[in-house]
């Protein structure tokens, strides 16, 4: 669907996509470019397939070193500070965000921006869409953006007769191979070289060699007819800035200033919360943000746009759109949740996350982020009826909260978010058992009853068939059964021989 | 966070918080710690209104539950002048979500001001212990003890004070050992493969021991070594300085 083919099956018009039908390369449905994200897969059986996959240890390895190089917790003392500067810079954005939009809107207006204020997923992908067809495109050159995936662009843009081309390598090996980004800022990190190698022969049709150089120069080559036949270019935003109306993108690339200055028309597409109160906080939030996404004090490029071409000008997009969409985020301010809207996107709490790691990175999460961002940002997004029970796929380590850039408490909103999971759903077995069980645990003497009983049932039953108990069976799939035949015992101490205090228990 | 208060000299008597999942499951850590204390100096009392810090129903989405259950516990641990558990998690739990579950007035309970976890106390008022074992051991740092108490020098501290004790680091030693409380009911199989991730990294210390603060984590791994058929055995450190100590309680 999505992979930059026609609809209809024809060679793509996309120099890079051609040979895309010859690839062969298999991978689970949650995976997918394709996947309907209200129809995934429940979590268990998901994450039960991903860890069982072949080479699944070796992506584990791979994002292991990674996230041993960010050292997550260790900020340096020049990163420290970056850090309280940055943190602060997002906390006050948000506490007058729909100020800033508008400044930031009148700016961009200003300097020839046709800004679009959108609310839904589906007004945001439409008001592409339209933007592409009103011109007659037929072929577009997209620079690496979460955004543009989470509202689902690059399909929308193809049921319209549109090609879409992914211009940044990691997302080009991704869309080759029809699946998600991996990883926020390494769509490709859960694929070797070997497998990229592999990839790329099929779509050559021809061998190509293990060598990173080799293909990194294959795709440049492919992309750069893309880049001249193009009639539209769509980019991300990292950060947009309120009171000059520049919007800065990062790459490592250089595809964005492609993208942003062959093509006649540019389409910038950003969530509400990219927006930044100066300009001159880029000074503080690029350095932040590519020191936390990849041990860089910066990256290779840094592309700052600043409206459509003027008269007097070379070049720059005659046409100049952006689109801005909340997708459900605006509810979430002066709510706890709104922390979440800090996030700079640098995917540092996916490195960091041991859940992520041993997964082979976010497809198993079955959404547009993976990871503990998306665990606590999916389920809240659009009309937020999705992927609610998320925050359970998490062992709550707390490295997340360590490793982010911005401090955001993610180990507490993925705890609040199963609370507010669990008050969504139907009184059923599970909340009566919880009840019950605080009931019985808040009477001395009934939680002792019930340490009597497990010390009975361990006495008594076999190991075997406690493992077979409801509970305890799936703990017992790959674990031992815990002796609990000794609950409650007490050795007899010393000093305690007296019979111990008023409130001591006789030992 | 909770500001736990430290007071400088020896207490005269601490009271034990169990921890349900010690209580039930881990009755030789629990025993090992009663006999540290009690070699350090200080009268033990296991009071016998305790349960449980509430924490499986607060990570399973049940805060309400969570707090009846906690505020039993911090009840019954009123008036003690030093609270001792031996589980990093559990005393985690009670600093970090106490007043979040049961209101501010919850930081001036003794359960929470007095709070210590075992190898903190030890760090403190454990120096004239006499400790000497033969064994090398590797340390795995329980993810809420290390991140949300903050702790990862006092349990080092006190394996340094055993003569003849080696400790052999692990990679990633703080990485998450995948049970995560009900977590590691929810997803098995996920939860496994994180345990057998900490596993390797043991296994290349060579050590006798995996050694660990928190009997959730040394139940997780013990149980996934067992059924994976490795040989490879966890302590809680009360028992590794239990066995150490020249005069055994
Ligand atoms: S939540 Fe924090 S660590 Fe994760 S992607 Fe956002 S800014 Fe980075």
């Amino acid at each position: 669907m999505s992979t930059g083919t026609t609809a209809k099956g024809e060679e793509p018009r996309s120099t890079a996509m051609r040979g895309v039908a010859r690839v062969t390369r298999g991978h689970p449905v949650w995976s997918g470019s394709d996947l309907d994200p209200g129809q995934r897969p429940a979590l268990r059986p998901m994450t039960a397939e991903a860890v069982a996959r072949e080479g699944v240890g070796h992506t584990r390895q791979r994002l292991e070193v990674l996230g041993r190089e960010r050292a997550s917790g260790n900020w340096l003392p020049w990163e420290s500070e970056l850090r309280d500067r940055g943190a602060a810079i997002r906390r006050e954005t948000l506490r007058d965000l729909d100020g800033y939009l508008s400044r930031l809107a009148a700016q961009l207006e200003s300097r020839g921006v046709i800004v679009h204020r959108v609310s839904s997923a589906a007004q945001a992908r439409e008001a592409v869409g339209r933007i592409a067809t009103d011109h007659g495109v037929t072929l577009v050159a997209k620079s690496k953006s979460m955004a543009t995936e989470e509202i689902g662009l690059t399909a929308h843009l193809t049921t319209l007769g549109i090609d879409v081309v992914e211009t940044d390598l990691g997302e080009y090996i991704a869309q080759v191979a029809g699946e998600r980004p991996s990883h926020i800022v390494g769509p490709a990190l859960h694929m070797s070289r070997q497998d990229v190698t592999d990839l790329f022969s099929q779509l050559n049709g021809d061998p190509l060699p293990p060598d990173p150089d080799v293909l990194a120069s294959y795709a440049r080559e492919r992309l750069r007819a893309d880049f001249k036949a193009a009639q539209m270019g769509i980019c991300g935003v990292n950060f947009a800035a309120a009171d000059t109306g520049t919007l800065v993108v990062v790459s490592n690339e250089g595809n964005v200033d492609m993208v942003a200055s062959q093509p006649d028309l540019l389409v910038a597409v950003m969530p509400v919360e990219k927006v930044i109160p100066r300009l001159a906080d880029i000074g503080t939030l690029v350095p932040l943000l590519c020191t936390a996404a990849n041990k860089e004090f910066t990256t290779a490029y840094q592309t700052l746009l600043s409206g459509a071409r003027r008269p007097g000008e070379i070049d720059g997009p005659a046409e100049f759109h952006c689109v801005i969409f909340d997708n459900g985020r605006t509810a979430l301010l002066g709510t706890p949740e709104e922390e979440i809207l800090a996030c700079i996107r640098c995917g540092n709490c996916q490195f960091s996350c041991p859940v992520f790691r041993t997964l082979g990175g976010g497809h198993a999460y079955g959404t547009t982020y993976g990871g503990p961002v998306g665990a606590v940002l999916s389920p809240l997004l659009g009309e937020a009826t999705r992927d609610r029970d998320l925050p359970f796929l998490c062992s709550l380590c707390g490295a997340c909260a360590d490793a982010c850039p911005v401090k955001i408490p993610l180990d507490d909103l993925l705890v609040a978010g199963r609370a507010t999971y669990e008050a969504e759903q139907p009184r059923g077995v599970e909340s009566f058992g919880w009840t019950l069980w605080s009931r019985f645990w808040s009477t001395p003497a009934l939680y002792r009853a019930t340490r009597s009983a497990a010390r009975i049932a361990g006495r008594l039953i076999p190991a075997g068939v406690l493992g077979r108990l409801p509970v305890v069976r799936l703990w017992a799939s790959g674990r031992t059964v815990p002796d609990v035949s000794h609950a409650g015992d007490r050795p007899r101490g010393r000093s305690g021989s007296s019979g111990g205090s008023p409130e001591g228990e006789d030992r | 966070m909770t500001v736990v208060s430290r007071p400088g000299t020896l207490p005269e008597r601490v009271a034990l918080f169990t921890t349900c999942l010690a209580d039930f499951a881990a009755p030789g850590p629990l025993a090992a710690t009663i006999a540290v204390l009690e070699a350090i100096g200080v009268e033990v009392v296991v009071p016998r209104d305790q349960t449980c810090c509430g924490q499986p129903a607060l990570n399973s989405g049940f805060p309400a539950q969570a707090g009846r259950v906690l505020a039993q516990t911090l009840d019954s641990l009123d008036g003690a002048e030093a609270v001792v558990t031996l589980a990093g998690s559990c005393a985690a739990m009670i600093v970090h979500h106490s007043t979040r579950l049961l209101g501010a007035e919850a930081a001036s309970r003794s359960g929470v001001r007095n709070l210590w976890e075992f190898t903190q106390f030890v760090a403190a008022f454990g120096e004239d212990l006499d400790l000497e074992l033969d064994a090398t051991v590797t340390y795995h740092d329980g993810c809420h003890m290390t991140r949300l108490l903050g702790e990862r020098t006092a349990p080092r501290t006190v394996l340094s004070r055993i003569r003849g004790l080696r400790l052999v680091e692990m990679p990633d030693s703080d990485t998450c050992c995948g049970f995560g409380g009900t977590f590691s009911a929810k997803f098995p199989e996920l939860s496994v493969a994180m345990a057998d991730v900490k596993l390797d990294n043991a296994a290349t210390a060579r050590a006798e021991y995996v050694v660990s603060a928190d009997p959730g984590c040394l139940m997780q791994l013990q149980t996934r070594a067992d059924a994976a058929g490795r040989s490879i055995r966890t302590r809680h450190i009360a028992e590794i300085v239990r066995d150490a100590m020249r005069t055994p309680a």
